[in-house]
């Protein structure tokens, strides 16, 4: 962290609020990484309290985007950071929201895990599994080049969401087939379709989250460029 | 959008696309044996605001005391290089510095109005020139006053003292004084530094106002400042010109470590 030079502020205070919110920016995403991994582990062993608990948790990770963006606030108003700093705080800004909206999405993969399926219906839920440990494993990389704020392991996350959005393609054809197969299991594997779906949003917020610690570490704004010449700015 | 009605800070701007009002080459000043400016090398665009900063002694000051070679006034002062006024030498021998002052006028640190009527002291500058016509020195005057958004403030009082004055009322009177002769170029040292924040505000909205008609050299210690009114911030330190870009760049994304730990408060 000190290669970052993000706290050798002369203001001892100014270095303690940036490692206070840069701590709370992890604690949220370590919270959100378990919501995760219990959704999943809920719906793979059909845990009904377990999926309860991950749904009730998801208010700590509100409170956290809450707590978190009145910190950034606060330093913004009264430090008036400035390049480095500044770009900082805007990238903790946007991956809060970015974050929040995976622990919802958490949040809808749990509610699948309060229903019951039929061992027959359990297969469905295998593939869904796989997917579901490619995406955490996504979430905690880039969680951790954010707090390294590494540009080539955010390179590798921001390169991984194809691979998931793969998955899904072959998880929701696989899906239709059983539809068709017995049009009476449509309101069960439509769950898993929407959780499946949760997973691929999952994963292009873990991209977002990629994108803002190349911004910071770069200087210069890459959302919305073709993976080619974002990885030609990330490296130049 | 047009350009036009964007607000200035959000402008896309260029260096390579402004016109250069001054320009410094190779410029070198030494105090006895210390050299305080190192092979300096700079334009200022026309009509636009270029900000000074740097930690003390860096020399930011020394530098914008060169566009008008008020170093002449210093004992032990060599200068090597040059600093052009629109394509003219302002350190070749056939330059009146009298003139020069005329067109790059300086304000100070701290308000330096004259012991004179707030009227006389807008005026001090064109009686020099030797204009006695009341009816020119009344609109010059009152021209001057609106420029400097202080006419309202003393429009009644016009022939009372100079001193009666608030300091940020002073500075502007100042600042209206400078700007009476009709100057190309206008220097401020430190120019709010002296004052409270609401005086400050107005000397920056004033700054934004001049800078339409004016080319405008600005020092500060105030990095916020900068940020606030200037186009282009030149970061020097210990004598050396750091970095020189656009205020938008230096602020976000500056090239230069040096540069980035200074504005973001990390100078050891």
């Amino acid at each position: 962290m000190d290669k970052l030079n993000l706290t050798k502020h002369i203001s001892s205070q100014f270095n303690d609020e940036i490692e206070q919110v840069r701590n709370h920016v992890m604690a949220m995403g370590g919270l959100i990484e378990q919501q995760l991994s219990d959704a999943l582990t809920a719906i793979a062993t059909s845990d009904a309290e377990l999926a309860q608990q991950v749904i009730a948790n998801d208010l700590l990770v509100n409170d956290w985007e809450i707590k978190i963006d009145a910190e950034c606030t606060r330093i913004i108003a009264k430090r008036q950071p400035a390049a480095s700093d500044l770009r900082l705080i805007m990238a903790i800004i946007k991956a809060i929201s970015d974050l929040e909206r995976i622990g919802d999405e958490a949040e809808r993969i749990a509610r699948v895990g309060l229903e019951s399926f039929s061992s027959a219906q359990q297969d469905l839920l295998i593939n869904l599994e796989n997917m579901g440990r490619h995406v955490a494993q996504m979430l905690h990389e880039v969680l951790d080049a954010f707090a390294r704020m590494d540009v080539e392991s955010a390179l590798a996350v921001y390169k991984e969401d194809k691979k998931v959005d793969r998955e899904y393609e072959a998880i929701t054809r696989q899906l239709m087939t059983y539809m068709m197969e017995d049009p009476r299991s449509i309101p069960k594997i439509m769950n898993v379709l929407w959780s499946a779906r949760a997973l691929e949003r999952i994963g292009d917020r873990c991209k977002n989250v990629s994108e803002y610690v190349i911004s910071f570490v770069k200087g210069r704004d890459v959302r919305h460029s073709d993976a080619e010449s974002l990885e030609q700015k990330a490296r130049s | 959008m047009t350009q036009h009605q964007m607000p200035y800070s959000f402008m896309e701007l260029d260096l390579a696309n402004e016109k250069s009002k001054m320009q410094v080459n190779d410029l070198s000043l030494h105090y006895g044996n210390s050299l305080v400016l190192k092979n300096i090398n700079l334009i200022i665009p026309e009509k636009r605001v270029t900000a000074f900063i740097g930690p003390s002694g860096c020399g930011k000051s020394t530098l914008l005391r060169c566009f008008n070679r008020m170093n002449d006034l210093v004992d032990n002062c060599r200068i090597s290089g040059e600093i052009l006024l629109d394509e003219q030498n302002i350190y070749d021998k056939s330059v009146d510095v009298a003139e020069l002052r005329r067109s790059v006028g300086m304000v100070f640190q701290k308000p330096n109005p004259f012991p004179k009527t707030i009227y006389e002291n807008v005026a001090y500058g064109l009686r020099l020139q030797g204009i006695s016509d009341r009816r020119v020195l009344d609109e010059v005057v009152e021209t001057s006053l609106k420029s400097a958004a202080l006419w309202a403030e003393v429009k009644d009082r016009l022939h009372e003292n100079a001193f009666g004055l608030s300091g940020g009322q002073q500075q502007r009177l100042v600042i209206a004084r400078a700007i009476a002769i009709e100057p190309d170029v206008l220097l401020l040292d430190e120019p709010a530094s002296a004052l409270d924040p609401i005086s400050t505000l107005k000397i920056e909205e004033l700054i934004c106002e001049l800078k339409t008609r004016y080319t405008i050299v600005i020092v500060t210690h105030n990095m916020q400042q900068a940020a606030r009114v200037s186009d282009y911030t030149a970061f020097m330190y210990m004598g050396d010109l750091v970095e020189f870009d656009t205020t938008n760049k230096i602020f976000t994304t500056p090239s230069q470590q040096q540069t980035e730990d200074y504005i973001t408060g990390r100078f050891g």
